[in-house]
């Protein structure tokens, strides 16, 4: 017990969240809770959006210091709409998680931030990168981020199948947020869920009493 | 700046723990109990193959987490106390008095020791029960995860869980389980044991590694 707090406060900032992605048949689903925390004990927003837009069909999801991962992802959002320009052409989800690599790795000093890009692109179609603290850059079918995913681990590896339908997608990040969020004190609020495909993006938020119970609820 | 050549090994000075991942279940009848079976000192395996269920009796068992000298010391202190517990009474001791024993150690040597043991095991009286004892809390539940792998599969048992299983479908249970946290925990690896305790008696199993389930990897 008392050596899952230590590693969450690494440096004192907070990294209290769930975070996660998964590719299936057609698209990408990326998915959040809504709870920021300072410390282990106040919750200073109960329905925070972890999900932010960086071009129309690429989204990022951030843990870590909320103040760093903003930082990054403005940037990255300024750097990508410039090389879209340049390229005449939507970025590809790969261009936008490159740039945030550059960031994370040429600060790594400083900066105390994750991220997951997912998004759809002509080229490769649905994808998720995941860019860890150091500023490691890896493409993955699923991942999940933030203090409430050690939780949930064994029940995304023994869920997740590939090409899943989108109801089945929609219902495995349902579950595996909820999970988390019943295990970790600090992540909690509602989902937040963006559905990204081809002919667009949706977002979905599941409140609280809608999400699933499990035995001892 | 004065460099060692051959630096002494980490296993020499690290204490030993068995960071382990460690469960057990109540089903229609009696209780499944599973262990991974390594034992680590720092970053260097020292065991593994060590059984981490161990009796307490002949239809009781513990499981051991935590420092290994610790929980091995509380369980044969209790095994001890059993006997001599259930040579008083002239019958076979209740679950509840196997958990009540090493709550009592765990809560007395509260600061000194550092173990969390999971009692499991049947009785005439209530049949198959499980109990968490952990830092000195007694606590009856209808299934217990326990040791540095439980983190990662909170939500898979969570989910998976169910009330009333049958005995086929618990060991599965447990074997999955083990299985996945295994995947993911640095701590935890090796051989899976489990036992089956009902009112026949105590059934031991070792599962190797190359005959655990798989599950998606890439």
């Amino acid at each position: 017990m008392e050596k899952q707090h230590s590693y969450s406060q690494v440096k004192g900032v907070s990294t209290g969240t769930t975070i996660l992605a998964v590719k299936f048949n057609g698209g990408v689903i990326i998915g959040s809770d809504s709870r920021a925390s300072m410390g282990e004990s106040y919750v200073s927003s109960k329905t925070i959006n972890k999900l932010i837009q960086v071009h129309d069909r690429i989204f990022c999801c951030i843990a870590g210091s909320l103040a760093d991962a903003q930082a990054v992802t403005k940037m990255a959002k300024f750097q990508l709409s410039f090389h879209s320009i340049q390229m005449e052409s939507p970025p590809l989800v790969k261009a936008a998680a490159s740039i945030m690599r550059e960031l994370c790795y040429s600060n790594k000093e400083e900066l105390q931030a994750g991220f997951i890009t997912a998004g759809w692109d002509r080229k490769k179609g649905p994808q998720i990168y995941v860019v860890s603290l150091g500023g490691m850059l890896l493409s993955q079918p699923f991942t999940i981020g933030g203090s409430g995913s050690t939780y949930i681990y064994g029940y995304v590896d023994a869920k997740f199948k590939p090409d899943m339908s989108l109801e089945e997608a929609k219902q495995f990040s349902i579950n595996a947020l909820a999970l988390a969020m019943g295990r970790d004190n600090v992540s909690g609020g509602v989902v937040h869920l963006v559905v990204i495909t081809e002919p667009g993006v949706k977002h979905i938020v599941v409140p609280g009493d809608k999400l699933p119970k499990f035995h001892d609820e | 700046m004065s460099e060692e050549m051959f630096p002494e090994p980490e296993w020499l000075s690290e204490e030993v723990k068995t960071g382990t991942t460690i469960i057990a279940v109540t089903f229609d009848g009696g209780v499944v109990l599973g262990s991974d079976s390594r034992v680590s000192a720092g970053e260097s395996v020292v065991n593994r193959v060590m059984n981490k269920l161990s009796p307490l009796h002949d239809k009781i068992y513990c499981a051991l987490s935590g420092s290994a000298a610790d929980a091995q010391t509380i369980a044969e202190i209790v095994n001890y106390q059993l006997d001599v517990h259930s040579i008083e009474v002239e019958d076979d001791p209740l679950v509840c008095s196997a958990a009540t024993l090493v709550k009592n150690i765990s809560y007395k040597y509260k600061e000194e020791l550092s173990a969390h043991l999971i009692v499991a095991g049947w009785d005439r009286k209530k049949g198959g029960q499980v109990y968490a004892t952990l830092n000195g809390l007694l606590s009856r539940q209808p299934f217990a995860i326990g040791g540095s792998g439980s983190f990662y599969i909170h939500g898979f048992v969570d989910a998976e869980y169910r009330k009333n299983m049958t005995k086929r479908e618990s060991q599965e249970f447990v074997v999955n389980a083990l299985t996945l946290a295994m995947g993911r925990d640095g701590s935890s690896g090796g051989v899976a044991y489990v036992v089956t305790i009902d009112k026949d008696g105590a059934e031991e199993k070792c599962i190797l590694g190359n005959e655990l389930p798989r599950f998606f990897d890439q």
